[in-house]
C-alpha cells in the first residue's frame, strides 16, 4: 500500500473524528472551565469536583469488581471455546455474541423483571418455601448487571488470544517437565496476558461510566459517577459542573487504558505467539 | 555403545482409520546416534511423538530400559525434544527458555545459572542470555532449542528435522556441531530427517522408512552399499536399477549377458533387482566394454559430470570426471563389486530409471523436501 492511498482511504474517518470526537471534546472542555452564570473562564467547576470524589471511587470500585468477576468467569469459557474444533468454536463464539444483539436497555430491564420483589426469582423462592429475598436495589444487583452486560467483552479478546497460542509450546512445556497446572501457569497464562488486559479494559471502561444499570438495579444509595453526570445535565442543575466531571472521567478512562496497554505488551508481542 | 535403551514393539498408529505406522520394530542403544530417514509423510514425526509421549500408539508398545512407558506422560519421561521449528517460548528470553526445565524441576538458583551458562557455551551463544527470542536468527533459535533440551541432561534427545529451516552452509556447520555435542555429552540422539546426506554423515544407525514401514536398518555404509530394496537404493543416493535373473550363486544375468557378482543365497533363476551406483561405473574403450551405449546428455556438477548413456533404450546415469560429449559411443565394464543384487519388492520397477532425467532433477528433490514445512 502506498502512503498516499492509505491517507486517502482514512480521510472520511479523520473527518468523522474531527466532527464528532475532537470538536465535542473541545466543547466539553469549554463548558468545564466556564461559569454557568456569567459565561466567563473559571476553575470553580473543577474545584467543586472534590465533593464527587467518593462517588468516583465507588464507581471505580464497582467497575473493577465487575471486571475481575468477568475475568474469572470469562477465562474458563474462553479457554474452553478455544480448544474446540473450528466448527464448534464458531458456534460458541456466536452464542457469546448473541446477547449483544439485544438492546442493552432491554437486557437490563429484563433483570429488573427477574430480580424485583415480586419478580420471577422471588416468586420461585417463595414457592419452595425460602421466602422472598431483597435482590433488587442492592450492590450485588448492580455488579450482576455489569457482569451480565459486559461479559462478552471479556470473553472475546481472551478467546482470540488463547486460540492463537501455539499448541507446540504446550507440548514443549510438557516435554520440559511441566504437568498440566505448571504448563498453564508458566506458558498458557503468560501468553494470555494481552487478552486479559484488553478484556479488563473493555469491561472497565463502559462499567465505570454506566448510569442505567445502577439506576435500574441499584438502590438509592448506589449512585455512580455516570448517574451524577446524567443528573447534572438532564435535570438542568449544572451543565458546566457535569462537563467538568465528564472531563475527569474521560481522563481517568484514558489513563487506565494506557496503563493496561502497557501491561498487555505491544501488539507484536501477541503476534509473536502466532508465528 | 552397548546396552539397549529404547525398544519399539509392533507399533501401529492409525489416524481416522488410516494406517500411518504399520508395525514398527526397532531398538535404540544407549549413547547411539540413530536417524529416522524417509520422505515427507512416511511417519517419522509420528514415531518420534510416540517416543516423546505426545501420542499414544493405536497398538504396540514402547519400552524404556525394558519397562513399558506407554502410560507415562511426557513430563515424566527421561526424554527431551528439539521440536520441528523450535517452539521456543516467545514470552521468555534466551536464559529463561534454556532454564525452563531446570526451574520446573526446582533446582537451586546457582546451579540453574551455572548449567545454563555451560549450555550457552556449548552451543556458542555466550552473551545472548537476555536477548528476546524474536531477535534471534534461525540458526541462533535452533541453538537455543537444542540448549533448552540438553540442559536437562536427558537420557535421550529427540530431534525432529532440527536443521531443515536453515540454509545449506549453516546446516553443514550445525551437523558437525550436533555430532560433536552428541559425542561429548554421550547422550542418545534419535534424529529425524528427510535428507539422506545428513543421515549418512551423522548417524551410527540409519533407519530408512517409507509408508509407515521400516525398509532397512543399518550402519550408513551398509545402507548405502547394500540397499535392501529399490526404494532404499533410490532414496539413498542415485541408483540405476535393472531387472535381472539370478542364474546361480555369484552369477546374474541382465541385458542378455551374464555377469559375476558377490551375492548369493537366491533361488536358481530368481528374478531380482540389480543396482549399479552411478559413481561405480567407469568408461572404457568400446572394444573392452561389457556394454556399449550412446551419450544422450551431459551435466556439469562441479565435482563430476552427470552423464546419461542410452544402452539399447535403457538410460543409465553415470557420474564420472571423465568427460564424454553428447553423441559419443562409450563402453563400460562392470566389476563384480559394482553389481549389487536385491530381492524383488513392491518397489521393483518404480525407481532407478533415468529415461526422464533432466538437469532439474536435484532441484525438484530439494523442493519436495521443503514443501514438508
Ligand atoms: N494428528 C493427525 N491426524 C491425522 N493425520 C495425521 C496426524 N498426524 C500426522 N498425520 C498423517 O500421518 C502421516 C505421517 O505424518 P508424519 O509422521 O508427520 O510424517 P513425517 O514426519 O515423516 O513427514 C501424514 O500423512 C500425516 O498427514
Ligand atoms: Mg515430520
Amino acid at each position: 500500500m502506498k502512503k498516499n492511498n492509505s491517507l486517502l482511504l482514512s480521510t472520511p474517518y479523520i473527518i468523522w473524528m474531527l466532527l464528532f470526537t475532537l470538536i465535542p471534546l473541545g466543547v466539553v472542555a469549554f463548558y468545564a472551565f466556564t461559569d454557568p452564570a456569567t459565561g466567563e473562564f473559571t476553575l470553580e467547576n473543577m474545584n467543586a469536583l472534590s465533593a464527587y470524589l467518593p462517588v468516583l471511587w465507588e464507581s471505580i470500585y464497582y467497575a473493577l469488581i465487575s471486571a475481575l468477576i468477568c475475568l474469572l468467569l470469562g477465562y474458563p469459557v474462553a479457554y474452553y471455546i478455544a480448544h474446540r474444533t473450528p466448527a464448534v468454536q464458531k458456534f460458541l463464539h456466536m452464542l457469546v455474541m448473541l446477547p449483544m444483539c439485544m438492546s442493552f436497555l432491554l437486557r437490563t430491564l429484563a433483570w429488573v423483571g427477574l430480580l424485583q420483589d415480586t419478580g420471577l426469582i422471588n416468586r420461585f423462592l417463595d414457592w419452595i418455601g425460602i421466602g422472598a429475598l431483597p435482590l433488587i436495589r442492592t450492590p450485588g444487583a448492580v455488579i450482576l448487571g455489569m457482569v451480565y452486560n459486559y461479559l462478552p467483552y471479556m470473553i472475546l479478546p481472551l478467546y482470540s488470544t488463547i486460540v492463537k497460542i501455539d499448541g507446540r509450546l504446550i507440548e514443549a512445556a510438557e516435554d520440559l517437565g511441566c504437568n498440566g497446572v505448571q504448563t498453564f501457569g508458566r506458558v498458557v497464562l503468560p501468553l494470555s496476558t494481552p487478552g486479559i488486559f484488553t478484556g479488563i479494559t473493555m469491561v472497565f471502561v463502559p462499567a465505570v461510566s454506566t448510569f442505567y444499570i445502577s439506576q435500574k438495579l441499584g438502590g438509592t444509595d448506589t449512585v455512580l459517577i455516570g448517574d451524577v453526570i446524567e443528573r447534572l445535565f438532564k435535570q438542568g442543575q449544572n451543565q458546566n459542573l457535569g462537563a467538568a466531571l465528564s472531563l475527569v472521567l474521560m481522563a481517568l478512562v484514558f489513563v487506565c487504558t494506557d496503563i493496561m496497554n502497557r501491561f498487555g505488551g505491544s501488539s507484536d508481542e501477541e503476534g509473536g505467539v502466532i508465528v | 555403545m552397548s546396552k539397549e535403551l529404547i525398544r519399539l514393539q509392533d507399533l501401529v498408529m492409525e489416524f481416522d482409520g488410516e494406517r500411518i505406522l504399520d508395525g514398527i520394530n526397532l531398538y535404540i542403544k544407549d549413547h547411539e546416534f540413530l536417524t529416522l530417514l524417509g520422505p515427507s509423510g512416511c511417519g517419522k514425526t509420528t514415531t518420534l511423538r510416540i517416543i516423546g509421549g505426545f501420542l499414544s500408539a493405536t497398538s504396540g508398545s514402547v519400552l524404556f530400559d525394558g519397562k513399558s512407558i506407554g502410560d507415562v506422560p511426557p513430563y515424566k519421561r527421561q526424554v527431551n525434544t528439539v521440536f520441528q521449528r523450535y517452539a521456543l517460548f516467545p514470552h521468555l528470553d534466551v536464559f529463561d527458555n534454556i532454564a525452563f526445565g531446570l526451574k520446573v524441576a526446582k533446582l537451586p538458583k546457582a546451579e540453574i545459572t551455572e548449567r545454563v551458562q555451560e549450555m550457552l557455551a556449548i552451543v556458542g551463544l555466550r552473551g545472548y542470555e537476555n536477548r528476546r527470542i524474536d531477535s534471534l536468527s534461525g540458526g541462533q533459535q535452533q541453538r537455543v532449542a537444542i540448549a533448552r533440551a540438553l540442559v536437562n541432561r536427558p537420557k535421550v534427545l529427540l530431534l525432529d528435522e532440527p536443521l531443515a529451516a536453515l540454509d545449506l552452509r549453516l546446516r553443514k556447520d550445525m551437523q558437525n556441531e550436533l555430532k560433536r555435542i552428541q559425542q561429548t555429552l554421550g547422550i542418545t540422539f534419535v534424529y529425524v530427517t528427510h535428507d539422506q546426506e545428513e543421515a549418512l554423515s551423522m548417524s551410527d544407525t540409519v533407519v530408512v522408512m517409507d509408508k509407515g514401514r521400516i525398509q532397512q536398518i543399518g550402519k550408513p555404509e551398509d545402507i548405502y552399499n547394500e540397499p535392501k530394496n529399490a526404494f532404499v537404493a533410490d532414496f539413498i543416493g542415485e541408483s540405476n536399477i535393472l531387472d535381472g535373473i539370478m542364474l546361480a550363486d555369484y552369477k546374474v544375468k541382465f541385458f542378455g549377458r551374464t555377469f559375476k557378482c558377490l551375492d548369493a543365497g537366491f533361488e536358481a533363476n530368481e528374478p531380482v533387482d540389480v543396482v549399479i551406483r552411478p559413481e561405480d561405473i567407469d568408461f572404457v574403450p568400446v572394444e573392452e566394454g561389457h556394454l556399449t551405449g550412446t551419450v544422450t546428455s551431459v551435466t556439469f556438477k562441479g565435482l563430476n559430470y552427470d552423464i546419461i548413456v542410452d544402452f539399447k533404450g535403457f538410460k543409465w546415469l553415470i557420474q564420472t570426471t571423465d568427460f564424454q560429449p553428447v553423441g559419443a559411443t562409450v563402453g563400460i565394464r562392470l566389476n563384480p563389486e559394482d553389481i549389487h543384487i536385491m530381492k524383488k519388492s513392491e518397489y521393483s520397477g518404480m525407481f532407478g530409471d533415468y529415461s526422464s532425467y533432466s538437469a532439474e532433477y536435484d532441484e525438484l528433490v530439494e523442493d519436495a523436501g521443503d514443501e514438508e514445512e
